[in-house]
């Protein structure tokens, strides 16, 4: 088995012409850099918006009780209702991408916001209290102390947009999902299994690429490594944020499909 | 409604494979976990290899592990041990780093009075640290239950039969009521999962409670 | 000057925080703000850089009301100190200090150059700078914040408990550094603090605030120790009120006493010569190292013999310690030294009390002791 699908994996005639490999991939990776940065303009924002203003948090809550809706669910209902209501690629592309950007909007705003929740409210009283006006206050001190969590809800946002086009191709979405699923009703495992390994690669890629680009523009004093005093505790270093015992629901920014 | 009186007994079946699908791995993850948190937490060399391993079984998306599963173990595409096993990993990628954190979020004069007063370390952990640190492993479970229950619908893909056939084939019979049952079936379950969860960490933390009153 | 005009602030829900406050902070001097927590200290002290308004009444900087000032440009006239330094953890130690002169619209490089001077002036040398803040101890991040408030070399500086979240030596060290800075830069001072100690040592006036925001007394710490006005005041103040009013009392000619000394080495033979009665002090280059019994030594005087458990006074320091000299020496001779730690002579306790005696304490001012108006 193994064999078969190293084979398909090597030829040259798996990776070439618009149903190859290379072509596929590269849809991938469009659908899903589209997808995150209209998510990312929506949702970083408005969650430093609720950050700095401490209003509107029930947003970033009722954001992240989206987590309970399955995405496939919403990804089938969505092009239900939305396909018949569009003409040609776009009929199977827009719903697909609502819904992507759907999904990835609680990771984001959740990471956006708990960033800038989270800056020390002593450096933020300081701000204010040097003639730092409320704009500069969020673009030179909450902006960067938030980085760290801001850019883990960017990488679990990514990640999940992936995963989900993946399954995307259930609705006749491009991308390297229609090697799985085409795989599947043509019964060609190997097919499947290469297209599976496919993703797995370009997901933990695109992890590794925004891991060293997270580590490239966080300060060295808000990374940890500089710490010789392990007074306070913060939560901030590489990886997902995971769960906080206060507000589970809000500062969890892994989101999955 | 009539979809879901005529189909109830189905509905439940479903239901009831799903929170298979879902809680057993919860479990098994935890189980797991538990030792390779806590060794996570005392080893500083191990620390980053662990949780950032673990980290990283969970960048791969869910329908492509279904599908390697095979490849891995050996089973049948349409075996349910894929799920389970796909979700115990997921579920432990999560969990590694909560384990940790929850470990390291006891107090260190806590720990250290326990020492002082002739807990063996076994013993420590199982009295003083565990009990502590459930809340913040209570919080990463949460988290990992509603995700499973999200995912394990996925496999509906790959013919596995849980609720996410309801999304499935009511999209392939462009029937929305039966996708609508589905979600809200989905949804329902994780609420479950949710609340079971956070009731089971309020009993065994008694003084939390205490606290909050 | 900063003058409180009939300063009220309420907060929602109808607290009172600060209950018609009027005073003034001298230019040039420290006017600490003391009392207990609920008192509105704090409040105060941010309502001079406007981080809160007050409900009525105006506060005067220089006589403009601060209330016509936008607060951003107001505050960037203002140094501002808090208790956990509020250090931005993204910037190193330089950066953060030269934050204010940017915002002021100064060149990175001329900004760079002022934080190396004011850091300087902390004490805290060029390495330092290039470090971040979560590489500091707590002390040294206090001393930055001091730095960053002094950057743009502002006339007002507001300081809001900024050395009570450090331990007790260190608590010292910076309040000593703090005063001689002061005596260099003689800033207009508003100081926070809940400790009437770090009060008394650090104002030039204290007023002390009761609960609910009102100003029971402000004078200046001598006065204050003295003649508190009330029972709130007094208990405030705490023990000890008339020893430690003697820190504020100089010292006169006192008839110092001759007092034999021997150096490090001298034998028991040579030593029991020198000595007129029990005890022998011991010194090095005139400056003593501390006292010795002849008596029970049977080889040449070594530092680890010596009983240090006595104090040095400075001649015309503190009457508080020269009485302290006198009590702790083992000999009950106090030691008084000059300016550069060589030894005078010495002094008795009964001395020393004689001169408190003929010493003037502060005259009550006679509005301090009018029947109080009624309201």
């Amino acid at each position: 088995m193994i064999t078969q699908v190293w084979q398909w994996l090597t030829s040259a005639s798996s990776w070439e012409g618009s149903a190859g490999i290379g072509h596929r991939l590269l849809q991938h990776l469009e659908y899903s850099a589209i997808t995150v940065l209209i998510a990312s303009a929506l949702a970083i924002p408005l969650g430093l918006w609720i950050g700095h203003t401490g209003r509107g948090r029930w947003m970033v809550t009722a954001a992240n009780s989206l987590r309970a809706v399955p995405s496939l669910g919403l990804l089938f209902a969505v092009a239900l209702w939305l396909g018949p209501k569009l003409h040609g690629n776009s009929a199977y592309v827009v719903p697909s991408i609502v819904v992507l950007v759907v999904l990835a909007i609680p990771p984001l705003l959740a990471g956006a916001y708990a960033g800038v929740a989270g800056v020390d409210p002593a450096a933020r009283d300081a701000a204010h209290g040097m003639g730092m006006t409320e704009g500069q206050v969020l673009l030179q001190v909450e902006v960067p102390c938030a980085l760290p969590l801001m850019l883990s809800g960017v990488r679990s946002a990514t990640l999940q947009v992936i995963a989900t086009a993946t399954i995307a191709s259930a609705v006749s979405l491009g991308g390297l999902g229609r090697f799985l699923i085409d795989g599947l009703a043509l019964g060609e495992y190997n097919v499947m299994a290469g297209g599976a390994i496919v993703v797995a690669l370009l997901a933990l890629g695109v992890d590794t690429v925004l891991a060293a680009l997270q580590a490239a523009v966080v300060s060295p004093g808000l990374s940890g490594g500089t710490s010789r005093f392990r007074g306070r505790r913060t939560r901030t270093d590489r990886g997902q944020p995971t769960a906080s015992e206060n507000e589970p629901g809000v500062v969890g920014v892994v989101a999955k499909g | 409604m009539s979809f879901v009186s005529a189909n109830w007994g189905d509905i439940v079946h479903r239901a009831l494979l799903h929170a298979w699908l879902a809680g057993l791995p919860l479990f098994l993850g935890l189980l797991i976990s538990l030792p390779v948190g806590w060794l996570a937490q005392r080893s500083r060399v191990l620390r980053p290899f662990l949780v950032v391993g673990s980290g990283l079984l969970y960048t791969i998306p869910s329908l492509a592990l279904f599908i390697l599963m095979p490849l891995i173990i050996g089973t049948k595409i349409l075996d349910p041990l894929n799920v389970i096993i796909a979700m115990t990993i997921y579920t432990i990628a999560l969990l590694v780093r909560s384990v940790s954190d929850a470990l390291a979020a006891v107090p260190a004069d806590v720990r250290q009075a326990a020492t002082a007063m002739g807990y063996t370390p076994a013993r420590r952990f199982l009295a003083v640290d565990l009990p502590l640190a459930v809340p913040v492993l209570a919080a990463g479970l949460r988290v990992a239950a509603v995700s499973n229950v999200s995912i394990v619908s996925v496999a509906s893909l790959v013919g596995i039969s849980q609720l996410g056939f309801y999304l499935t084939d009511g999209y392939e019979r462009t029937y929305g009521t039966e996708i609508g049952v589905g979600i809200v079936a989905c949804v329902v379950l994780a609420l479950i999962f949710d609340l079971t969860i956070v009731l089971l960490a309020r009993v065994l933390t008694p003084w939390q409670r205490v606290n909050a009153a | 000057m900063i003058r409180f005009d009939r300063v009220v602030k309420k907060f929602d829900g109808g607290s009172v925080a600060v209950d018609n406050l009027s005073f003034e902070a001298q230019r040039g001097e420290i006017t600490v703000l003391v009392g207990p927590s609920g008192c509105g200290k704090t409040t105060s002290l941010r309502m001079i850089n406007r981080m809160i308004d007050p409900t009525s009444g105006q506060i005067l900087l220089d006589e403009q009301p601060v209330g016509q000032i936008a607060p951003a440009q107001l505050r960037r006239g203002i140094g501002y100190v808090i208790q956990h330094a509020g250090l931005f953890p993204h910037r190193t130690v330089l950066d953060n200090v030269a934050t204010v002169p940017r915002l002021a619209g100064w060149s990175k490089a001329k900004a760079r150059t002022r934080a190396h001077e004011v850091l300087e002036l902390v004490g805290l040398p060029g390495d330092y700078a290039v470090r971040y803040p979560s590489q500091l101890s707590g002390g040294q991040q206090q001393r930055v914040g001091v730095a960053r408030a002094l950057a743009a070399d502002p006339s007002v500086m507001l300081m809001d408990e900024p050395f009570s979240a450090v331990d007790p030596i260190v608590r010292e060290q910076l309040q000593d550094e703090f005063l001689r800075l002061q005596r260099e830069l003689g800033k207009t001072i508003v100081f926070v603090t809940h400790d009437i100690d770090e009060a008394i040592k650090l104002g030039d006036k204290v007023a002390v605030l009761e609960v609910g925001g009102r100003l029971a007394q402000l004078a200046e710490p001598a006065y204050l120790l003295a003649h508190p006005i009330n029972d709130f005041v007094s208990d405030f103040i705490g023990r000890d009120r008339g020893y430690r009013a003697l820190a504020f009392q100089d010292a006169p000619d006192f008839p110092l006493r001759p007092e034999p000394t021997v150096e490090l080495g001298t034998t028991p033979a040579q030593a029991r010569l020198a000595t007129s009665d029990g005890w022998l002090l011991v010194v090095t280059d005139g400056r003593p190292q501390g006292w010795i019994e002849p008596q029970r030594i049977t080889v040449p005087i070594e530092s680890a013999m010596l009983h240090r458990g006595g104090t040095v006074a400075r001649n015309h320091g503190p009457l508080r310690a020269a009485l302290d000299a006198a009590l702790s020496a083992p000999s009950r001779r106090g030691v008084v030294v000059d300016d550069d730690g060589r030894l005078l002579g010495t002094v008795r306790a009964d001395e020393v009390l004689r001169a408190i005696d003929a010493a003037e304490r502060p005259a009550i001012d006679p509005a301090d002791i009018a029947p109080a108006e009624s309201p």
